[in-house]
């Protein structure tokens, strides 16, 4: 099978103020494959990932140096001209705690729609029940649509900012330990879902567990205090790995 | 639409929305510098040693502000000697001993609604319970007292969010070493969050020292030649004094209230500034 | 024994201000208990000799003339008049404000305007009533020739000026309060600041933004110098804003500054119009109360 990139990192700086939190990172990221972020607390591993979407930008004193080029088109997504907005409409997020807006089920699938000044009933409806059958959500919520959604589970709660996400059709989905808050059943059902999203989507994960990042993910990047470690194909990462830290970290050494 | 148009739209709104958000601070701050140049410019020229040692007069060159400034001073005396004590011990009470039960949430919404209580509506109760069942007449002690209950809810209401920035760790550190609930209060919780309350306090005094409404329901005199001896006194303060200048129709009667809107306006916010400089030091010098 | 001898006066003294605590804590409820009773105390002779019909439905309110009439109306309608014009002006600038405070201005700007603003409910309420009746309104003279020296809008737009802090303070805090988690989620949705504010942070602090208006409102109800100043002393029944009118409290101030007697049905007058207000008051407190349980903040 022939993969192309989505993505590729090239030689990225990342500053908070004047700490270097990200040292000359490059890496590429495949197309509708997923790519498991993993390393200790602090290793920056959040930080590449909130570079994707430019989140660096709503904070003051943030600086980025080097190149994430966006394909198809190859543009460098943190070119100061590139409006962080435009980009965001195109690469979707899912948070480390769910955090469903103060609204009801329907409308924070729709949010996404109304952002892009989209107001038809029926397309919206539409979008709303796609996206939420895609995050095996649809049968659970389908009678309570108009409820708050602060009243389900956390673990619902967390594919509803999923669906959120779905319909909006991003190219890439970028998940920021998205079943840490999670109980372990939870889990198991966000993590099954991950796994038929990448039929349609690129995703990038950061977790803390490793035996997730195992069993969900093609690719893995191990980082360490701000730099990249190793990057490969997760199986060689998990069975032959190259670089003696890595192989400490997830034989359970440190971390 | 195409993607780039879409989020030009969208921000479009967002830029219009922070025009007309300056424009609103704009207006705001302009509102708030002519309020005190239009003041500052009638009423400074007014001022003179003679304006401040003169008692009010029926021609508006010879009249000045002493009984009124004395008034104020007295009254604020009463005030804080009543309210100061009165306020921290029932936030004390209600933030560190209270049992959580009904009567304690009653209290708790009582001082709430007491906040929302309209001054004058204080005025008239005083001028039942203090000028007439308690036959404390129309005297300076009446008017300290109204002030008191009128600033008390404030001052609660600071002390409670003062003490309950202190963490639990420091209580049960306290506690722990055999400490009875008072002197854990004394030695720990209230010097810790004395910043806070002092703050509460001032702003609250800053408050009093503006109140005109509940002291005109109480009987204020607006034309006072003595100085008071004692508390049972009748009274005027700034605020009367210069309400009473402003209802007057000549111009020159407006220039004196002018200069004591001055005088009362500088004590005012110089309580405000002293108060945010507290809240700023203690601030920084506190972290647990 | 040394040790516990002292623990026992320890202790003792520990219940000793246990108790003064408590009973000061009770002060509070004295105070709502004689306003209460004062209140009712001095209107019940007056709706022995007045029928609540007159109160209610008379369109005049002329207590101390010798045609005496008590309709509440004409202070009702002149209280509500000043409130209106007052909200008009401060609930959209103050929620402005609260939103750029919060979601565009960089935390020096915040903390630096927020204090100024708050100067503006600082001012002592006499102070607007100079303000009002020798700024405000000759300037809107100027655009209005036929504006009264005495008049609802001059007054009403001071007032306006005067709670702007009590919307944009307890609003921003109330914004600011709102999660960042839930804003990201908004903005890597790709929406922008305004969207956010409008779609996310006002739905998540609405119950915070209502107690600021409520209090806004009951602070402009009870406003007492500005009006009295600056509204004119003639219950006046009309809806126009040019004319001069009475309130409620300013009715309360003219007869306190006159000299009627302890006990006649004028000097009650004062009490039934502090009724009213307390009444109303407590109304929209409930209103807001009952709103602040129904959107409690759910992040």
């Amino acid at each position: 099978m022939v993969t192309t990139f989505k993505a590729q990192v090239q030689n990225l700086h990342f500053y908070y103020g004047t700490v270097e939190a990200l040292k000359n990172i490059s890496i590429s990221i495949q197309e509708k494959k997923v790519t498991a972020m993993i390393g200790p607390s602090g290793c920056g591993k959040t930080t590449l990932l909130r570079c994707f979407n430019r989140m660096h930008d709503l904070y003051p004193g943030n600086r980025y140096e080097g190149e994430i080029t966006l394909y198809p088109e190859g543009k460098n997504i943190l070119d100061p001209k590139v409006d962080p907005i435009e980009l965001r409409m195109r690469i979707g997020m899912v948070f480390q705690k769910p955090n469903p807006f103060p609204k009801s089920i329907y409308e924070n699938v729709a949010y996404g729609l109304r952002v892009r000044g989209i107001t038809q009933k029926s397309i919206i409806g539409e979008k709303v029940e796609e996206s939420l059958r895609y995050a095996a959500l649809w049968d659970e919520v389908k009678d309570r649509l108009y409820h708050l959604a602060s009243n389900l589970s956390g673990g619902q709660q967390q594919r509803l900012c999923i669906a959120r996400t779905l319909a909006i059709d991003p190219e890439i989905i970028l998940f920021d330990e998205p079943t840490s808050a999670l109980d372990p059943t939870a889990t198991q059902k966000i993590e099954e879902l991950m796994e038929t999203l990448k039929e349609k989507y690129t995703i990038i994960t950061v977790t803390h567990n490793m035996q997730q990042a195992a069993r969900v993910s093609d690719y893995t990047a191990f980082f360490y205090l701000g730099e990249l470690i190793e990057f490969d194909k997760t199986e060689n990462i998990f069975t032959n790995p190259k670089v003696k830290k890595t192989e400490e970290y997830i034989t359970g050494r440190f971390g | 639409m195409s993607l780039a148009a879409l989020v030009r739209r969208n921000k479009q709104y967002d830029f219009w929305f922070s025009v007309i958000s300056i424009m609103c601070v704009l207006f705001s701050l302009l509102a708030l510098t002519t309020l005190l140049l239009d003041l500052a410019l009638e009423g400074i020229p007014r001022l003179s040693l003679n304006f401040l040692i003169s008692f009010p007069s029926r021609f508006a060159d010879k009249a000045g502000i002493l009984s009124a400034w004395v008034g104020t001073f007295w009254v604020m005396f009463i005030t804080a000697f009543i309210s100061i004590p009165l306020g921290i011990l029932s936030g004390l009470y209600l933030e560190e001993y209270a049992p959580k039960n009904k009567l304690t949430q009653f209290i708790e919404i009582n001082i709430s609604n007491l906040s929302a209580v309209p001054s004058i509506i204080f005025g008239l109760m005083a001028l039942g319970i203090f000028v007439h069942s308690l036959h404390l007449g129309q005297s300076l002690l009446t008017a300290g007292l109204t002030l008191s209950l009128l600033i008390l809810p404030i001052i609660i209401v600071a002390t409670r969010e003062a003490v309950r920035a202190i963490p639990t760790s420091i209580r049960e550190a306290s506690y722990a070493l055999g400490a009875t609930q008072w002197q854990t209060v004394k030695h720990h919780i209230l010097p810790y969050s004395f910043g806070g309350i002092a703050t509460g306090v001032i702003i609250a005094l800053s408050r009093a020292i503006g109140e005109t409404a509940p002291l005109i329901t109480v009987g204020a005199l607006t034309f006072i030649a003595f100085l008071p001896h004692s508390f049972m006194d009748p009274f005027t303060v700034l605020p009367i004094q210069l309400f009473n200048w402003i209802s007057r129709p000549q111009a020159e009667f407006h220039v004196n209230a002018a200069g004591a809107g001055v005088i009362l306006l500088t004590l005012t916010l110089l309580m405000n500034a002293v108060a945010i400089i507290i809240r700023y030091r203690v601030r920084k010098k506190i972290t647990w | 024994m040394k040790t516990s001898y002292y623990r026992r006066i320890e202790r003792f003294k520990d219940t000793c201000i246990r108790g003064i605590l408590f009973s000061s804590a009770l002060c509070s409820i004295l105070i709502t208990a004689a306003i209460v009773f004062v209140l009712f105390y001095e209107s019940i002779p007056f709706f022995k000799s007045v029928s609540f019909k007159q109160f209610l439905f008379d369109k005049q309110w002329t207590p101390l003339f010798s045609d005496a009439h008590y309709g509440i109306l004409p202070l009702i309608c002149g209280t509500f008049l000043t409130t209106l014009i007052a909200l008009i002006l401060a609930i959209p600038l103050g929620t402005i404000m609260a939103i750029y405070l919060s979601e565009y201005a960089s935390h020096k700007f915040r903390e630096t305007l927020k204090p100024l603003l708050e100067l503006l409910s600082a001012v002592p309420t006499v102070i607007y009533g100079y303000f009002a009746l020798l700024f405000v309104t000759p300037l809107l003279q100027t655009i209005l020739p036929s504006l009264s020296g005495f008049n609802v809008l001059g007054a009403g737009l001071t007032m306006g000026i005067m709670i702007i802090p009590y919307v944009s303070s307890l609003s921003e805090d109330a914004m600011h309060a709102v999660p960042m988690p839930l804003r990201e989620g908004s903005y890597a949705m790709g929406a922008t600041h305004f969207q956010t504010a409008i779609r996310v942070v006002i739905p998540a602090a609405f119950s915070g933004i209502t107690s600021s208006y409520i209090l806004a409102i009951s602070r402009a109800i009870g406003e007492t110098m500005v009006v009295a100043i600056a509204a004119g002393m003639q219950p006046n029944l009309t809806l126009n804003p040019l004319e001069p009118a009475q309130t409620l409290t300013a009715y309360i101030v003219q007869v306190s500054l006159g000299d009627l007697p302890h006990g006649t049905l004028g000097y009650q007058t004062i009490f039934v119009c502090g009724l009213t207000l307390f009444f109303i008051t407590l109304c929209f407190n409930i209103v807001g109360h009952s709103l602040r349980k129904k959107f409690r903040e759910v992040y």
